[in-house]
């Protein structure tokens, strides 16, 4: 009998979708990926939360309580998380707010920005609690591997995934990792 | 009509909330009377970065490269609009010829990535297998295994826009392309003869996915009528009239085509937008200072591009707008779904742009720095993003640093816009007091028309799996259904 694919889950949390854009630049090697591989919750399925997965690519840090509820749901559904690009390991451009207190930066947002009518900041329930800091993943759960870049390229990601499909300890080639 | 005189007339509250807003980043409400009729739909904007905070202190010339970061959907966008605004803080108002090509050429190649991502990887499931089709198979997987040759073409289209920025910015996403007042390296003549081998099918392509955009539109009578609203447009032309992605002076036209304003520059535009602020989104809500508060909202994007020029300046693009313009007889297409069908003319003209710009030769030159003029304090750079007209405000102090930044996105452009068309395909299909699964997947569909980005682009990437409250005003849950992951529809109220 054939082997099940390997399930794999994804999700952007305080990050830019840059990375999961760049998971997409393996163009059409999407296809021959599929055959092995079948996304469970992922913005690309209308899958919303994770079944037990294999492999979890969590892109971005954490700003507020969502990313984190969401982050732990990833930990406890996969047998393997990855850091995916430097808002994930480091926080990335997001966490430069952590020079400031996050009412400066709401000030700056909405009570002082040109051309406001009625400055005031949005409070409403429907909008999730905010971090005090933006943080990375690794603060909040035991990551398994880091892949880095800003966003990590097609082929780091192929190559993660080809090795972890294949059973072997991941390793990236220099020439394909890249830290910008 | 103001929320205090909604409350005061007794309106229900339906909150439609994503379960996994965890992604980040929203849901919907609508306030409803007695009659069933939904007076207001809010899309609630839930992610907040705190970028107009952080970049202060920063020095100019890194600009571009953190704003670029703020979504790695459409990078180029914001790297392109802070470019323009940093050319006027080192006194530059002209680039050398090869430096402005070089931005078009990438701005085009930056359309085409985007908008074939929108349409092949993100709509064409609900378009192709219809908005309340099986879940599980509505998604970019299901569309290879069924229309595998459009999905390819889809992914093939996408991945030529990403070529083309990576032989200018040296890299797909986030790369280096602008420097103050010009660019940082040129195209050289192997870059551009790899990029001339699959113009001509890229070309093809895009007129199939024209064709394809065409048909799906015109064949269905509810696919004109879904949430289509007559609102003015805001683009860019040329100084010809003609569409215009990079550079060019500000058109308004009302509704029935009268101009608001024409050629207006855009260095001006606090005197055309003001925004306002509402405690229940951090996206705020744009509108034209003349036409006031409650009717001065509009569009931006695709639709309101090829509805607002007056002609396209590639033939096979040009062909397709006469078409596109002849639905609504001359008068604008307001059809909140032909967004997709404009979308599709614009990469055809992205396409039929690069080739060329690709046979130009100056876009081989090598003189890519303007002489810089005299520093300026302050820089508005504007171009069409994909999604639409993008604001890009700084002011710099004495030592160069970043005093003061605005950003407004194209995405904001339409966020009244989008709240009026989930609204009207919320009265379209509501029924009662119950909330149907159709009206779930239809507000996704309306939504994803506008190809919403930045805070919301999970919306855009995702089918959001949606909980939907009806709550009567005394606050009691009246209904409640769940849709499932696995497509189940579940009533928990």
């Amino acid at each position: 009998m054939r082997n099940p694919k390997v399930r794999v889950a994804t999700t952007s949390l305080a990050g830019c979708f840059g990375c999961h854009m760049s998971f997409l630049d393996m163009d059409e090697r999407i296809v021959a990926l599929l055959e092995q591989v079948e996304f469970n919750r992922s913005p690309l399925t209308d899958i919303k939360h994770c079944d037990p997965c294999d492999i979890g690519l969590v892109e971005g840090g954490l700003c507020n309580v969502d990313n984190v509820h969401v982050l732990r749901e990833f930990r406890q559904n996969c047998k393997i998380l990855i850091a995916v690009g430097a808002c994930a390991i480091n926080g990335g451009v997001p966490a430069m707010r952590n020079h400031y207190s996050l009412q400066s930066c709401l000030e700056e947002a909405f009570l002082n920005e040109i051309g406001v009518d009625n400055p005031m900041i949005p409070n409403d329930e429907a909008l999730p609690l905010l971090l005090d800091k933006v943080h990375p993943l690794h603060e909040v759960v035991h990551v398994d591997y880091y892949l880095p870049g800003c966003p990590p390229p097609a082929d780091a990601f192929v190559k993660i995934l080809t090795d972890l499909l294949e059973g072997r300890e991941p390793s990236i080639p220099a020439e394909i990792l890249h830290y910008d | 009509m103001s929320e205090a005189s909604l409350e005061s007339k007794k309106m229900r509250r339906i909150a439609v909330d994503p379960v996994s807003r965890v992604e980040g980043h929203g849901k919907i409400t609508l306030l409803m009377d007695e009659e069933n009729h939904i007076h207001e739909a809010r899309l609630h904007i839930v992610e907040f970065r705190g970028f107009e905070k952080f970049i202060q202190g920063r020095p100019y010339r890194e600009v571009p490269y953190f704003v670029q970061r703020l979504c790695g959907i459409c990078p180029v966008s914001h790297h392109l609009a802070a470019a323009k605004a940093v050319d006027q803080l080192v006194g530059v108002d002209d680039l050398t010829p090869t430096s402005l090509k070089l931005r078009q050429l990438l701005h085009f190649g930056q359309t085409m990535q985007s908008h074939a991502l929108h349409f092949f990887h993100l709509s064409s499931p609900d378009l192709l297998f219809g908005f309340g089709s099986d879940m599980k198979h509505r998604n970019i997987v299901g569309v290879i295994e069924d229309y595998p040759e459009i999905a390819i073409q889809g992914v093939k289209i996408r991945k030529y826009g990403q070529q083309v920025i990576a032989a200018i910015a040296g890299k797909r996403i986030h790369g280096a392309a602008t420097v103050p007042g010009g660019m940082n390296k040129p195209l050289t003549i192997n870059e551009r003869d790899a990029l001339l081998v699959d113009i001509a099918d890229v070309i093809r392509w895009s007129q199939d996915a024209v064709a394809l955009n065409e048909t799906i539109h015109c064949s269905d009578q509810e696919h004109r009528d879904f949430g289509t609203l007559r609102t003015p447009f805001m683009s860019l032309v040329d100084p010809s009239g003609n569409l215009e992605m990079y550079h060019g002076g500000l058109r308004v036209r009302m509704a029935d085509g009268a101009a608001l304003v024409d050629q207006f520059d855009y260095r001006g535009y606090t005197e055309l937008v003001r925004e306002e602020i509402r405690p229940w989104s951090y996206m705020k809500f744009p509108y034209l200072q003349s036409l006031g508060k409650e009717q001065g909202w509009y569009r931006v994007g695709p639709l309101a591009r090829v509805n607002n020029c007056d002609a396209i300046t590639t033939p096979l693009a040009e062909s397709a707008r006469q078409r596109f313009k002849s639905l609504g007889g001359g008068a604008f297409v307001q059809d909140t779904l032909a967004y997709h069908w404009a979308r599709m003319i614009e990469v055809l003209h992205c396409a039929e742009s690069i080739e060329r710009l690709l046979h130009d030769p100056e876009i081989l030159g090598t003189d890519l720095q303007a002489p810089l003029g005299e520093k300026r304090s302050e820089g508005i750079g504007v171009i069409e993003a994909p999604r639409g007209t993008l604001f890009h405000h700084y002011k710099i102090d004495e030592d160069g640093l970043i005093e003061k930044a605005n950003l407004i996105v194209s995405t904001t452009s339409n966020n009244q816009a989008m709240n009026e068309s989930v609204r009207t395909v919320a009265n379209q299909y509501i029924e009662g007091n119950e909330v149907t699964e159709g009206l779930l997947n239809h507000l996704e569909v309306a939504v994803r028309a506008y190809d919403p980005c930045l805070s919301c682009a999970t919306h855009a990437l995702g089918k959001m799996p949606l909980e939907v409250e009806l709550v009567g005003i005394d606050g009691q849950v009246i209904d409640a259904v769940r849709k499932g992951s696995d497509g189940s529809f579940d009533r928990i109220g």
